[in-house]
């Protein structure tokens, strides 16, 4: 199994006159095709343990590999370029652009990446939005979607450029019962047939039981549950 | 960057009322700083103008610089010679015709030659003193700042009649006399003679109403015993600016003092530079306020844009490309709002160039307001909107574009 994402003693301080650390000497390695749950009680450092991993956050000492290249020495438009193409992301909230109709959304990452043509482009965010759920809803703006077809939506736009990490922060945080489900759903399906790597924030005890693996965060530290 | 144009331009589209709010604030400032800047070069410009309307734009008159040597000295330089009576030279310009004809030979205008004497008008035993200018009609039409300025008869009128006079309303009226009248002038040599009043100016110059008869060339130089003399040579310029160096050229050769219009008026040039540094003060703290106007509207949507600012981050957007896609957003808006301000400026100047009042005194002038029409002005205001629009772009985009990300996700709701 290969090695995706690879931290040493990761930690991250908020400079203050009174500096508070969030995350604390954490080590972990995931590898592909894992589906993994961040758990622990509000306040832990979850979220900011999942935007250290994702590279929208710096750490303050620890060493932290993606695909195998160090992090560290990576400047502001490499660490642009690693979370285009390496990362996707879900947020509790759905975070779409909402000038913007649901198809375009989809395509920006693309656009910015570069790879595809305009029309392949525009098949794959069909492909994707389809897969997904949403085949009536490609040309609406996200006010015009539900709670959970925005999710999906979201989730669509976190696997654009094909990344193989996704991470997500309290993806069904701000869902019905019914559209978590689905969503979770979506994202399990994500490791079992798309070989992606899912590491979700949770704090849904039952969700995180279903997932391959939990890492448990107390205090910014990693503890046995 | 064919993407960050889209973004740019579906965030410009897709908040139409934000926009059309921005563009129109922008417009505003342009427009406004447009309509002050022609009002205040207007005003300007016609005060200049006047001045060089009303007086000729080169005078040559019989004086010189320096008073001439008498023969005395010329040959007894180094002695002291007392008790000499000076010899008293013929007045006025020695050979009046050769200098005319070299004059108008080169000098790119018109050129009018005259004879001033002083004297007094006198009417039913009312006296006012006067300068009577003796003028060639045909010639001094092209120099006259008269002509146009009849209240009663007209210039062509003095070419009718052998003895006809043109005097101002104002003389007129202290006089008593009116069109048709015959007045008496009398020289400062006793010489007296009778005219008849041709026509009645009014040229809003109190001097020159109340002090100046006009007659034919010849009648002046017979009641001033002067005969086919002239002391005075005024030219008008078709270009005004070029006055100095005719000057300078008309003296250099003829050796009388020749004064061009910018010398005769020295004093109230120099007024003019501070007026003129007061009038670029005002219409850059205009459009300062107008700049600090575009920069608070536009810097308020980047701000709104914080959000999105992150999404694109956490979507692998870089710093640099934040910048780009704001700083674009603000030229848009400013290059919009510009062209538009174009529009408002120019109707602006437009209406105002309509406004017409009355001047209570006279009752009999119409005025409207001096304007300015420079595509400077233009151009001037839509750099300032263009560049403000850009700093207000560029500032808070760059801050939120340094900004954690994570800080303003954590913070959305």
């Amino acid at each position: 199994m290969n090695t995706l994402i690879e931290a040493v003693d990761l930690t991250r301080v908020l400079p203050a006159i009174v500096p508070v650390t969030l995350i604390s000497d954490v080590s972990l390695s995931v590898g592909e095709r894992e589906f993994v749950a961040v758990t622990g009680p509000s306040g832990s450092g979850k979220s900011s343990l999942l935007y250290l991993l994702g590279l929208l956050d710096k750490p303050t000492s620890g060493m932290l590999k993606i695909g195998g290249r160090d992090c560290g020495p990576m400047d502001e438009e490499e660490r642009a370029r690693t979370r285009l193409a390496m990362l996707g992301f879900v947020f509790q909230f759905h975070f779409l652009l909402p000038e913007f109709t649901v198809r375009e959304n989809v395509e920006i990452p693309m656009r910015k990446l570069g790879r595809l043509s305009r029309l392949q482009m525009r098949e794959r965010a069909t492909e994707l939005l389809e897969s997904l759920g949403l085949a009536g809803h490609l040309d609406k703006r996200p006010d015009q979607l539900s709670g959970g077809q925005r999710q999906r939506v979201a989730v669509a736009r976190s696997l654009a450029n094909d990344p193989p990490i996704v991470l997500a922060d309290e993806p069904t945080g701000s869902l019905d019962t019914k559209s978590s489900e689905q969503v979770f759903h979506i994202l399990e399906a994500l490791v079992r047939e798309r070989n992606k790597t899912v590491i979700a924030v949770t704090h849904d005890v039952e969700m995180a039981a279903r997932m391959d693996r939990r890492i448990h965060l107390v205090d910014g530290r990693i503890a046995e549950p | 960057m064919r993407l960050i144009l889209d973004i740019a331009f579906t965030h410009i589209v897709g908040r139409g009322r934000q926009t059309l709010v921005a563009i129109l604030g922008v417009a505003v400032g342009v427009g406004f700083s447009i309509a002050m800047a022609a009002l205040m070069q207007g005003g300007q410009d016609d005060f200049v103008e006047q001045l060089v309307n009303t007086m000729p734009h080169v005078q040559v008159t019989d004086e010189r610089r320096t008073p001439p040597r008498q023969p005395a000295e010329e040959v007894f330089g180094t002695v002291a010679i007392s008790g000499l009576r000076p010899r008293e030279d013929r007045r006025g310009i020695i050979n009046p015709t050769a200098a005319l004809a070299w004059l108008r030979g080169w000098v790119p205008g018109h050129v009018a030659e005259s004879l001033k004497t002083q004297g007094v008008i006198r009417y039913s035993s009312r006296d006012v003193g006067a300068s009577i200018i003796g003028v060639e009609p045909d010639a001094e039409r092209g120099v006259s700042p008269i002509v146009g300025d009849f209240v009663q008869g007209s210039f062509d009128r003095l070419k009718a009649g052998g003895n006809n006079v043109l005097i101002g309303d104002t003389m007129a009226s202290r006089l008593g006399a009116g069109l048709g009248d015959t007045i008496t002038a009398v020289s400062s040599t006793g010489l007296s003679r009778n005219f008849t009043i041709a026509g009645l100016f009014h040229t809003g110059t109190t001097a020159r109403d109340e002090g100046e008869a006009y007659v034919l060339l010849k009648n002046a130089q017979i009641l001033g015993e002067r005969a086919n003399a002239i002391n005075e040579i005024r030219i008008k310029l078709a270009d005004p600016d070029a006055a100095p160096a005719v000057a300078k050229r008309v003296e250099a050769e003829l050796g009388y003092k020749a004064m061009a219009w910018q010398e005769a008026n020295e004093s109230i040039l120099e007024a003019l530079v501070i007026r003129n540094v007061i009038m670029y003060t005002v219409v850059a703290a205009i459009m300062l306020v107008a700049g600090f106007g575009i920069f608070n509207i536009i810097s308020t949507i980047t701000h709104e844009k914080a959000r999105d600012i992150a999404i694109m981050k956490s979507l692998g957007f870089a710093e640099g490309d934040m910048r780009r896609l704001f700083l674009i957003e603000g030229l848009a808006i400013g290059a919009a709002g510009s062209l538009l301000g174009w529009l408002l400026g120019f109707s602006l100047v437009y209406a105002l160039s309509q406004v017409r009042f009355e001047l209570a005194t006279t009752g009999q002038e119409m005025t409207r307001l001096p304007i300015a029409w420079s595509f400077l002005h233009y151009l001037l205001a839509a750099a300032f909107a263009l560049v403000s629009a850009a700093v207000a772009g560029y500032l808070p985009a760059r801050r939120a574009a340094k900004l954690n990300p994570v800080d303003i996700i954590r913070g959305a709701t």
